[in-house]
């Protein structure tokens, strides 16, 4: 099925997110949609499959033009997408998911649902339990769920969001084989929107890459990753130096760490790290390595074992004695559990600011939080809501409302979902840190943010902690190895 | 205690939470669709007082009945206008409804004030009602009752069984993703507020054409905020909000047995009448408690899940949330 889009745009208020882009899917092939965050791929892909409606220009399906109002009738004319964050039922079943809006009878047919799941499951390699709740799947998992759904619905151009944002390893590796089948062998088309130069470089046929809005440069695969930049953020980016920095005394060890929880429990956990060092965590998600982080910031119940920080025992410390020793935590979900939605940039100033007067002096934090956008190069101003700053942006955020002088720094996923300039933007500002003494440890599922910015590596696998890797002598390949641990043959075949 | 004695408190159990059970289930309904009826208590005062003043002006019980009907979902089609429609906020504008309905219910039913009217009539069903032990409680009792049963089984079939009842927990759930999949995600949940709205008019007539026969005013207070806790405590799944109905009414039975009994002589009344909402919160908070996470950990993961599926309810994720198409 060929697709045409002819000189689409689509304002929100006064941004173009999309200024005229026009666009060809051939059957058959992988075409990726490259762009930083904001570039206006999202929106593309909403409109094209029904989710937006465009302000004008026109959408062709195999020469005629269609007008999609809602996602079904895309659907129905063979266009699905799956969401960055997969639009499923959380608290329903794999199979009701499954079954919903897809059976039109009044009795859905469990046992053909089951059938049909099961068919489809084997055909790609996907095993999903049709009775699991879908909250207890992985966010892979759950993208497999949805893909099935829509080679169930007869979709023939499939379009993916960032869909290998926090997958794991091998996951990404099944997705990619998954996405190339379909589209060699079953003649389907595949839209992969992502951020990511290698991912693109490795799966895709055509790239098109977009700017501010608008198409820059589409380009045939093989393409040089230089050329590829310069389309994307209109100059090159050289790589980021990496820095050694002289490591001071020990800030933190955990000695034999039982972490229990209802699914998991993390056993015989141990490791010291000194000022100035960053250590990595690496694993499948709901390995242990978010429980360890957590029990090293106070918030997760130690059951045995011992936790020290700077030599002083904090073993069952509550988690205001951690921050009083200069622990900070900055979890995954910014906007659940990092910051308050509603609450405009000078109120979070005002927030962290814990020995401050009882009557807030607003004029005083304003310009606080002014000279802090500045400073972290944040784009919004005191008043914007932060829920209204993108991802980048309030990561930036996160970062400026961290106290200075910091022992310990425990950080989730601290460039999940964010472009390659502001990601380099971040680590800029952690290796700052860090020459300062501060000791970091963060978890990534991205294996290169790994390699490239931590001294050492240690892997979890179900509960199970590695010994810590030095990063220098470490590849990529060693790394998937080990995170995918016995699961490799199972999930990689 | 005898064998006669405790049928006659089930039955008395089973008969009086006739309103508490419709008007939850009605609830239930609503809430699955992710809308929050908190007019509830509002709704019913009014309908008991609309389907008793109609079946007294008419002398007939099934247009009473009828009536209020009309009049729960009236309300609930004012409760959706304004939280779908016009996307206020849902807890302010069932406030507002509650304190309005009723005002409006002691303003209108003046007339109707302690006058000896129609009710429904005692229908045993025969055969059935011979059953030993289960007959006397379950089928010697009128239609209303009879309904009431037959609205919680027909409210777990659709909800569970049937593809228009998995496309009302999708919108629930997730409107986004229900609406990906082509429902029509206010539509559903206008169709499912004003049907749970006529559920909760029909537990109004429960009460004044069934229970506690005709009007005064203050005369159903209480049992729509009740009805409202036991949908939290039901986990919004109909045959457990049933099962909370009635286990709520035997915990109040208990406490009018045992506040006869003269061992508890010079316990406070008030112990006795405010116990059971103690004992629903404790109930709750077992049940969420780590300690049955522990012992499910002691079963096959299969198992231990669904035991987990059935014992514990959540809310569901699109509750009280207005969707708005991008």
């Amino acid at each position: 099925m060929r697709v045409e889009i002819v000189d689409l745009h689509k304002h929100f208020g006064p941004v173009r997110a999309n200024d005229g882009v026009s666009l060809t899917l051939e059957t058959g092939s992988i075409h990726g949609l490259l762009g930083e965050n904001g570039a206006g791929k999202s929106t593309l892909m909403k409109c094209l499959s029904g989710y937006q409606l465009p302000d004008r220009g026109t959408i062709r399906v195999d020469g005629q033009t269609v007008v999609f109002s809602s996602p079904s009738e895309a659907i129905q004319h063979g266009i699905g997408m799956l969401h960055q964050d997969p639009l499923d039922f959380p608290q329903m079943r794999v199979l009701d998911n499954f079954l919903l809006a897809f059976d039109r009878r009044m009795l859905p047919n469990r046992r053909r649902g089951r059938a049909i799941l099961r068919e489809l499951g084997e055909r790609f390699q996907f095993a999903l339990d049709p009775e699991a709740e879908v909250t207890s799947l992985t966010i892979g998992e759950r993208q497999q769920l949805e893909i099935l759904r829509l080679l169930a619905l007869g979709a023939q151009v499939i379009i993916l969001d960032e869909p290998t944002t926090g997958i794991s390893a091998p996951q990404k590796i099944k997705l990619f084989a998954t996405l190339r089948r379909l589209a060699e062998e079953e003649g389907r088309s595949v839209v992969f929107v992502s951020h990511k130069l290698a991912e693109v470089e490795s799966l895709c046929d055509r790239v098109t890459v977009l700017r501010q809005g608008r198409v820059t440069g589409e380009v045939e695969m093989p393409c040089s990753v230089e050329r590829m930049v310069v389309l994307m953020f209109g100059r090159h980016i050289p790589p980021a130096e990496c820095k050694r920095v002289e490591l001071g005394p020990p800030v933190l060890r955990v000695e034999q760490a039982t972490i229990p929880s209802y699914r998991l429990t993390v056993q015989d956990a141990g490791i010291e790290v000194r000022a100035g060092e960053v250590v990595g965590l690496a694993g499948l998600e709901g390995s242990g390595q978010r429980l360890f982080l957590r029990a090293c910031a106070g918030l997760e119940r130690v059951a045995a074992g011992r936790v020290h920080l700077g030599g002083q025992e904090m073993t069952a410390a509550p988690y205001r004695r951690f921050l009083a020793a200069g622990v900070a935590y900055v979890p995954a979900n910014r906007l659940e559990e990092g910051l308050v939605g509603e609450l405009t940039v000078t109120e979070h100033v005002a927030l962290v600011n814990r020995s401050g007067p009882f009557f807030i002096d607003w004029p005083a934090t304003r310009e606080q939080a002014m000279a802090q956008i500045q400073h972290f190069n944040v784009i919004g101003r005191p008043e914007s809501p932060v829920s209204a700053l993108s991802g980048g942006n309030q990561q930036r955020l996160l970062l400026a409302l961290l106290p200075a002088g910091l022992r310990l720094l425990l950080m989730e996923h601290p460039t999940r979902g964010l472009d390659v300039e502001s990601a380099r933007w971040i680590w800029q500002q952690l290796m700052a840190r860090r020459e300062e003494g501060t000791a970091i440890v963060f978890i990534s599922a991205d294996l290169d943010e790994l390699l490239e910015y931590s001294d050492r590596i240690v892997v979890f696998f179900g509960g199970q902690m590695s010994a810590p890797l030095p990063a220098c002598d470490t590849t990529v390949e060693q790394l998937g190895y080990l995170i995918a641990g016995r699961e490799r043959d199972k999930e990689t075949r | 205690m005898e064998f006669d004695f405790i049928v006659r408190t089930l039955a008395s159990m089973v008969f009086s939470s006739t309103p508490v059970v419709l008007a939850a289930i009605g609830e239930t309904i609503s809430e699955k669709s992710g809308v929050i009826n908190l007019s509830l208590d509002g709704s019913i005062a009014l309908s008991a007082m609309t389907g008793f003043a109609v079946a007294f002006t008419t002398g007939s019980v099934t247009l009473g009945i009828l009536a209020a009907m009309m009049v729960g979902a009236l309300v609930a089609l004012l409760v959706a206008f304004s939280c779908l429609t016009l996307r206020q906020e849902q807890v302010a504008v069932g406030f507002v409804l509650t304190m309005l309905c009723t005002e409006l219910a002691d303003f209108l039913g003046n007339p109707f004030v302690r006058r000896p009217g129609p009710s429904v009539p005692p229908m045993p069903i025969p055969y059935l009602c011979d059953i030993p032990f289960l007959g006397p409680i379950l089928f010697r009792h009128n239609a209303m009752v009879y309904l009431s049963f037959l609205v919680v089984v027909a409210a777990w079939w659709w909800i569970a069984r049937t593809q228009p009842g998995l496309k009302l927990q999708g919108v629930g759930e997730r409107p986004e993703s229900a609406f990906a999949r082509g429902v029509d995600v206010n539509l559903l949940r206008y169709v499912y507020t004003i049907v749970g709205g006529a559920l909760v008019g029909l537990a109004g007539a429960a009460y004044s054409l069934s229970i506690k026969l005709g009007w005064s005013h203050g005369h159903t207070t209480g049992i729509g905020w009740i009805a409202l806790a036991i949908v939290i405590f039901g986990g919004w799944t109909p045959w457990r909000v049933a099962i909370g109905a009635y286990f709520f009414a035997l915990l109040k039975a208990l406490g009018s047995i045992l506040q006869r009994n003269p061992a508890f002589e010079g316990v406070p009344t008030q112990i006795f009448s405010s116990a059971p909402f103690a004992l629903m919160i404790f109930a709750l908070l077992l049940l969420s408690s780590k300690g049955v996470d522990r012992v499910l950990a002691l079963f096959p993961p299969q198992i231990a899940r669904r035991l987990d599926r059935l014992i514990r309810g959540r809310a569901p994720g699109g509750l009280g949330r207005t969707f708005v198409q991008e």
